[in-house]
């Protein structure tokens, strides 16, 4: 609307102007003053309007009171400036060209209906927004009512549907609420709890800190704690439960009530002890087992100083055969007697019997004198197993060897008592069982020596730790050297210089014969090659190599044999292998076939230690042999002057016998001009022993060998 | 122990609550005696509270104007409080009738009295939630229902800042929130500080301690403590600024010097 400055519509905005910049800062509008100008002049409008009406009518004057409290001018001080500005300016401003008494008392009027009409608005207003604002109020807690009222019937389901036990007492231990699941933990009936104190739900097993826990918690001094407890069910049962008590304080943090949560752990607690019971019996004859015996000698072992312990490790000889011949369930109820019977004899106190597996059983016994009740407890062992056990209507001998340890705790570990034990076992078996050896720790010490050399073969034939020595074969007619027999040595580390006997039955029990077996061969027959290259082709030396009952099974054996000479350049017919009488025993077609192969090559065999074994005589016409090799015993007998007329009787029927099979005989052990005399009068063709040469390194013979051709 | 989730805040309407003392700051008489007594008592050490609050008031008018200026419509006011006249929703509803408003605010009777006024309104609506747990508030049904988070929204954080404690980390609460709007979005904040009091800060201090009293501590920050909840956003000239500076409409002689109190200011996500 435009408006000419000094025209009315002009004058009425500068009132509103005026009206609006004496207002403004006294309100709390958001309105920029322009803005609430503009709300203003609507007002102006109105009052001007009833100024000048022909007919007054102060109504218009509420109105406008009223509208300023619409456009937030709610301060009191809103209302008085605006009479102030009303008073001063609305009859200068608006009142155009009356009568200015008549104007002044309309304008006063219009001022006290402004005023009548602001307040019955404001106090409207007022009212209308304390109502609101409690209805408000009054909403939210309902709101709020009504969470609560849902809260608890949450906690109440919560509470009762809970499957772990519930239970709240007062401080002084008064049971005041428990929940179903609690109730059945306890068997169900109420008056089990109801009115009982927590302190009476005593149980023997209850840890010792369990109640002090308690103490600390209903004194605040701890908000919460966690055991296992036992309680006695009124039929006399226990129950069992992982307890959670908690400490739950008022708003000021006081103390107020105790929480229990309890789950009921019987049945997984009985199902533990099922399980221990399992992981540590042996189902066969429920005697304790290997890992319960072990836990039990650990921790006698472990005891204090002067503890003493006493072990019994008990085999039962020739307990294969019986499971062999007749059948493993026999051999199980076997197995189950003598258990029974075991347990017997291990009765007393800090005794027990435990089965490590198969046949081997243990007692151990740890009294006060274990030297002499060790002793006892074999002897009942041994006693416990004369009887016969009757199976299947049959009377089974039991017979068993022990191996006993005794000594202080605290020096060894379990694992090694047992193998002390275990050895030492050996050993009673070894002396042709039925009987009981204590342990020795010198005996262990070989034991273990033989361990420790079994265990460290395969990494010296790697590293090159053996090496061969040479003994000269010797004709007995013209005391020429016809060649050498090849023995094998172990330079051993720690050991220093080991002889065959120390290490083939290891190798030979380990397998490593084989492969070690072979570097001889190899070693040997290049030794052989070189000498041939020394000493010309002309009658060239020959070389004696022991084969061991494992080579001779071995598939690779002929071929192996067969490659090694052609690589050393070396003709079968320089090489002899020798094979223990004891090797061929019983020997049939397929394991004679590559021996045969050999000999066919032109490869000597010889029989080695002839005599010892069986000698079957008739047997020796299937054999590829060449040569019989004399064990040393015959030649002892010649050591003696005048030499024993039965050795040399036995010896001359060998060779002639020798002899007439076309085979030629070696005799081992010489050691006097006497007996190599006697021998070559016996017919006796190559001869090896100490009055010729000892073993040595392969350049003495080379030089023995050049003296003898020399001479 | 905290309480759970599911167990209800109680309210007790004999203790001061600050919406309603804003309410009464604002002329207002959605509040009772309790709350006047604190705001009378805030008032005899910063007589120009109730101009503080209404420098407030104006700058989120100018804010939500600008903001549908912009092409911004939506509208989530945190800490919201008793709806007044010029309320967010009143003002955006008359800037562009496309506005959309959700409210948030973790006070019940100012959620209740919330409900009530807007009741008939189905563009507006509010949620009970607090500042400090945004994804309460950005996964409420409310917010679903009316806004779209793919697109700009008019972030409002007015007067509700200053009454979070470092400890509840409202730095985290803000970037949260942040990383919820689209790109263009508008962070529309207002603080209270003690620089621009026309007074000393030892009698300010008093009118902190009587929100301390009423267990709702106030919790003064400098512009540059202020500054750092724009991490992230392009601030809007004419920056963070005193209140009545912020994009005036009118000449800045007719403002009271008690409205040049705290900061105001604007950022854009970009």
């Amino acid at each position: 609307m435009t408006a000419e400055p000094d025209g009315p519509e002009g004058r009425l905005r500068r009132f509103a102007t005026i009206w609006s910049r004496a207002v403004y800062p006294v309100t709390s509008t958001s309105l920029t003053r322009p803005e609430l100008e503009e709300r203003l002049l609507p007002l102006a409008r109105r009052l001007r309007g009833a100024l000048l009406e022909r007919g007054f009518d102060a109504e218009a004057g509420k109105d406008v009171g009223a509208d300023l409290v619409d456009a937030h001018c709610t301060d009191p001080d809103a209302l008085s400036h605006s009479l102030d500005c009303v008073d001063a300016y609305l009859v200068l401003y608006c009142g155009e060209d009356g009568p200015q008494e008549d104007l002044r008392i309309r304008a006063s009027r219009l001022q006290h209906a402004m005023a009548a009409g602001f307040a019955r608005a404001l106090r409207e207003r007022t009212l209308a927004e304390q109502e609101a604002i409690s209805q408000a109020a009054l909403r939210a807690q309902g709101v709020v009512a009504q969470a609560l009222h849902a809260s608890e019937a949450r906690f109440r389901a919560v509470f009762e549907g809970a499957a772990i036990g519930i239970g709240i007492a007062d401080l002084d231990g008064n049971v005041l609420q428990i929940n179903g699941a609690l109730l059945r933990m306890f068997g169900g009936s109420e008056q089990t709890l109801r009115g009982r104190r927590v302190q009476d739900l005593t149980h023997p097993e209850d840890a010792p800190q369990t109640w002090k826990l308690y103490d600390e918690l209903v004194r605040g001094e701890r908000e919460h704690y966690h055991t296992e407890k036992a309680f006695s069910r009124p039929d006399g049962t226990v129950l069992w439960t992982n307890l959670t008590v908690s400490l739950l304080r008022d708003a000021d943090g006081e103390p107020q009530y105790t929480l229990a949560l309890m789950e009921d752990t019987t049945e997984r607690r009985l199902l533990n002890l099922r399980l221990r019971y399992e992981a540590t019996h042996d189902a066969l004859t429920g005697l304790p087992n290997r890992t319960l015996f072990f836990e039990r000698l650990e921790k006698v072992l472990g005891a204090g100083e002067g503890k003493r312990f006493g072990l019994c490790y008990l085999d039962l000889d020739g307990f294969k055969t019986i499971n062999d011949s007749l059948g493993h369930a026999a051999g199980d109820r076997l197995l189950v007697e003598v258990a029974d019977r075991l347990q017997s004899c291990a009765t007393a106190p800090g005794e027990m019997v435990a089965r490590l597996g198969g046949d081997e059983f243990v007692a151990l016994t740890t009294g006060p004198d274990t030297r002499h009740e060790v002793d006892e407890l074999a002897a009942r062992i041994m006693n416990a197993l004369v009887a016969p056990v009757s199976i299947d209507g049959r009377e089974l001998t039991v017979r068993g060897s022990i191996g006993i340890v005794e000594g202080p705790a605290g020096e060894r570990s379990a694992a090694e008592v047992l193998r002390s034990a275990d050895i030492t076992m050996y050993r009673a078996k070894s002396a042709g069982g039925n009987r009981f050896e204590l342990a020795d720790p010198e005996a262990d010490a070989r034991a273990i020596t033989r361990h420790g050399l079994t265990t460290a073969l395969p990494a010296a034939l790697e590293r090159g730790e053996f090496f061969i020595e040479y003994q000269p074969l010797v004709h007995l007619g013209d005391g020429s050297v016809r060649g050498a027999e090849a023995l094998v040595r172990w330079l051993h580390p720690q050991h220093g210089v080991l002889g065959p006997d120390r290490f083939i039955p290891l190798a030979e029990r380990t397998g490593l014969i084989v492969p070690l077996g072979r570097w001889v061969l190899e070693e040997s027959v290049r030794q052989a090659g070189e000498w041939r290259e020394r000493t010309g082709d002309t009658d060239p030396l020959r070389i004696n190599v022991n084969l061991s009952p494992c080579q001779l099974t071995h598939p690779g054996l002929v071929q192996d044999t067969v490659d090694i000479l052609e690589r050393a350049g070396v003709r079968p017919e320089a090489l002899c292998l020798e094979v223990t009488e004891s090797a061929l025993i019983g020997a049939d077609d397929d394991l004679l076939k590559p021996l045969r192969r050999l000999a066919e090559m032109g490869v000597d065999i010889a029989l080695d230690d002839f005599g010892t074994g069986y000698s079957n005589l008739a047997n020796l016409r299937r054999l590829p042999v060449s040569v019989l090799k004399l064990d040393r015993s015959f030649t002892q007998g010649m050591q003696q002057f005048p030499a024993d007329p039965v050795d040399l009787k036995i010896v001359e029927g060998i060779v002639s016998l020798a002899h007439s099979l076309d085979l030629a005989v070696t005799v081992e052990g010489v050691e006097t001009g006497a007996q190599a005399e006697q021998l070559r009068i016996l017919g006796c063709d190559t001869a090896q022993g100490w009055y010729y040469a000892r073993p040595g390194p392969p350049d003495r013979l080379h030089e023995l060998a050049l003296v003898d051709a020399t001479g | 122990m905290e309480r759970p989730a599911w167990a209800p805040r109680s309210i007790d309407i004999s203790v001061p609550s600050v919406s309603r003392i804003y309410d009464y700051y604002l002329g207002g008489s959605h509040n009772f005696e309790v709350d006047r007594e604190a705001a009378r008592r805030a008032m005899e050490f910063l007589p120009g509270l109730p101009k503080i609050s209404q420098a407030n008031r104006a700058f989120m008018r100018r804010a939500v104007r600008y903001a549908v200026a912009e092409g911004v419509t939506q509208f989530l006011d945190i800490g919201s409080g008793i709806p007044t006249f010029g309320s967010a929703h009143e003002v955006a509803r008359a800037a562009s009738p496309a506005a959309r408003v959700v409210y948030v605010d973790h006070d019940p009777v100012a959620v209740a009295h919330s409900e009530a006024v807007l009741a008939d309104n189905d563009d507006a609506d509010v949620v009970a939630a607090d500042l400090c747990k945004p994804q309460e508030i950005l996964h409420s049904l409310q917010v679903t229902r009316l806004i779209d988070l793919d697109r700009p929204v008019a972030l409002l954080l007015v007067a509700v800042l200053h009454f979070v404690e470092d400890a509840d980390d409202p730095y985290a609460a803000v970037a949260e929130l942040g990383a919820a709007l689209a790109p263009g979005s508008l962070l529309v904040l207002t603080h209270a500080s003690y620089e621009g009091i026309p007074m000393p800060t030892e009698r300010a201090e008093g009118a902190v301690d009587v929100y301390k009293d009423i267990r709702n501590p106030l919790i003064m920050r400098s512009r540059d403590e202020i500054g750092r909840f724009f991490e992230g956003y392009d601030m809007v000239e004419p920056g963070l600024v005193p209140m009545p500076r912020w994009r005036p409409d009118t000449a800045p002689e007719d403002e009271d010097p008690w409205a040049l109190s705290g900061f105001a200011g604007v950022g854009r996500r970009p």
